[in-house]
């Protein structure tokens, strides 16, 4: 069993799906409990996953039986691991919160969901760049569908604009996938890691033209500058619980920058090593800084939500694009926190809208909550960790960023902006929360409370909060993480090295 | 050959790109469509454009056609072509709710109007 654990992150949700779309629409209690039942699966299985990738091994599962680099594998490595239990945590909440009623207002709400996972996790382990837009697609397409959930003319509107977007980005996808393939004629990232470093000199700008078309596509994922226009529309039109999923899927674009321009593209690579380099840290700066302008200039929860959404992708970035050990790691760490805090940000946001009546979630004044200190402790803890103030998980993150910034080049840049926009955050998140909380009408608050779908949201402030506690080892596992990307041995070796498939040779740990 | 398939490629991926930048919705699907046409034949050239290579290899054939770009654009297409329906009917019900054609659901006074 443990040698197929690799495959289970994609084919738990894909069977959860299937059975979902099974089920009749009526019988919505047992579709809850499919849909929750296997997140928590799948986060059993990223937690196994993540145990054992903390020793540094890196499993390749063949999926045909064909060793790489001609058959298609799934690869675990630390960041793919780490990532598979940050969308199991982030799924598991928004499942949570959308059970506890939202999920009655449309059909095969959970199914879609589900089918996104299928996507999600599938990018994460990929050890293939055509399985990586193939993953893509299965996240988008599921993303499309729940954009739309729910209808309502806004949310029509900024789906046609994400569909239109995303299609044009896929196509870019597939131009730079196969000038890859045209080149160094393999589309295994292991290989390719290997090859694009042979490339003649002749056809080095080939590659590197293929490269940077990717960076622009993961950029379109990611929301980097001048790719994020999308975003806040598309991420405050959403519903909370569809909000929360998307907020992992930016940082699938991150990932996939690290992945590809971190390890494939990275040091070794010859010809073309680190040729984003020179792109990364200025785009993410300039993503960092409009995202807080934005975020001062929005007039309601969720668009400052999607705005700090698109401020987070641009820190982490700032540091991960530094290609250096400390500049990685750092990023990660930031990443995985801010993931968090920021579901956790779109589900209090709609909780919150929920009890102000007409107001409901724009930043004027409105009627109180009727479950004050409940809530305002959430979004003071969830506002203060975005933002960046001690004693949170925020703070820490942009702490290792500054001082991942120290030796480098770009490192005023990076300091400059990061301190400015982080006072620039602080009063946008304390005008938003001193307009919802304080500045209110002398109308009594409503009778509606937050029941169940508070708990989720609750837990995920308490797993960013956690993310302190557990501070020292996370940020050891980050600093793993960023030495396996940039030293690709290990990687390529667990890819290429001639072995059989696990179900014909028996168990792995018997190699 | 070469120049002619690569000019062709050009072509209509230009004429997708402009279809892409128009304000109406129906253009920019149809744009989507002639730009996947486009990536399309561009996966199908980087296998090399070879003619009367043998699709399976036998002994003494010389040379033969490189069968991953095929099977890479076969996905390309299946994918394109939902992808294509599933914006049509978005566009469709954008155009029902808002009562415009036009990408913002706004626009002109004259592009409200459904013929």
């Amino acid at each position: 069993m443990s040698a197929h654990l690799p495959a289970l992150p994609v084919l738990v949700p894909l069977a959860a799906a299937a059975l979902l779309v099974a089920l009749s629409v009526e019988r919505l209690a047992a579709q809850r409990a499919v849909a929750v039942g296997a997140c928590a699966a799948q986060l059993a299985v990223a937690l196994a996953l993540l145990a054992a990738s903390a020793s540094g091994e890196v499993r390749s599962y063949a999926l045909g039986g064909w060793p790489g680099p001609f058959g298609i594998v799934l690869v675990v490595d630390r960041l793919a691991a780490l990532m598979l239990t940050l969308t199991a945590v982030v799924a598991l909440a928004a499942a949570a919160y959308a059970a506890a009623g939202w999920d009655a207002r449309g059909r095969h709400f959970h199914a879609l969901f589900q089918f996104q996972l299928v996507g999600l996790n599938g990018a994460f382990l990929t050890g293939d760049l055509f399985n990586l837009f193939v993953f893509f697609e299965v996240l988008l397409i599921a993303s499309y569908c729940l954009l739309a959930h729910g209808l309502g003319v806004a949310r029509l509107r900024a789906a046609l604009h994400y569909v239109v977007l995303n299609l044009a980005a896929s196509a870019l996808f597939l131009i730079a996938v196969s000038l890859l393939y045209g080149v160094t004629g393999t589309l295994n990232m292991a290989d390719l890691a290997v090859r694009a470093g042979q490339a003649e000199p002749a056809d080095a700008p080939l590659v590197a033209a293929g490269a940077l078309l990717l960076l622009v596509v993961f950029g379109v994922k990611a929301a980097l500058f001048p790719l994020y226009f999308w975003l806040p529309g598309a991420y405050a039109a959403a519903a909370a619980p569809v909000a929360a999923l998307f907020s992992i899927m930016t940082k699938v674009g991150v990932y996939a920058i690290i992945r590809v321009h971190g390890q494939v593209f990275g040091p070794d690579a010859g010809g073309v090593a680190l040729v984003a380099a020179p792109w990364l840290v200025p785009t993410a700066l300039v993503t960092l800084a409009l995202g807080i302008l934005g975020a001062l200039a929005a007039r309601s929860l969720a668009g400052l939500t999607a705005y700090l959404t698109v401020a987070s992708v641009g820190t982490a970035l700032a540091a991960a694009g530094l290609l250096t050990a400390a500049g990685v790691a750092a990023g990660i760490f930031y990443l995985v926190q801010s993931t968090l805090v920021i579901a956790a940000l779109f589900l209090l946001g709609e909780l919150i809208a929920l009890q102000r009546g007409e107001a409901a979630d724009a930043l004027e004044t409105g009627r109180p909550v009727a479950q004050p200190l409940l809530l305002g402790v959430l979004f003071l803890i969830a506002g203060m960790t975005v933002v960046g103030m001690p004693p949170f998980s925020g703070f820490l993150g942009k702490l290792m960023i500054l001082h991942a910034a120290r030796d480098a080049t770009a490192g005023p840049w990076i300091w400059t902006v990061i301190l400015a926009t982080g006072l620039l955050a602080l009063v946008g998140v304390a005008r938003a929360g001193s307009a919802v909380f304080w500045r209110v009408s002398s109308e009594p608050p409503g009778a509606a409370k937050a029941g169940a779908a508070a708990a989720p949201a609750a837990a995920l402030v308490a797993a960013a909060v956690l993310v302190v506690a557990c501070a020292a080892p996370l940020k050891s596992f980050a600093d793993a993480t960023a030495a396996q990307i940039l030293d690709r041995r290990a990687y390529v070796d667990a890819v290429l090295s001639p072995q059989a498939p696990p179900y014909r040779s028996g168990p792995r740990e018997a190699r | 050959m070469e120049l002619l398939v690569a000019s062709g490629i050009g072509l209509v991926a230009a004429c997708g790109v402009y279809l892409l930048l128009r304000g109406r919705t129906f253009p920019v699907v149809l744009g989507l469509a002639l730009l996947s046409y486009a990536v399309n034949f561009f996966i199908f050239a980087m296998g090399r454009l070879t003619v009367g290579g043998a699709p399976i290899i036998k002994p003494g054939s010389a040379g033969h056609a490189d069968p991953l770009p095929q099977a890479l654009v076969l996905t390309a297409i299946v994918i394109g072509f939902g992808m294509i329906a599933y914006v049509l009917a978005l566009a469709i019900r954008v155009c029902r709710e808002t009562g415009s054609d036009h990408v913002d659901g706004g626009g002109k006074p004259a592009d409200r109007e459904i013929p």
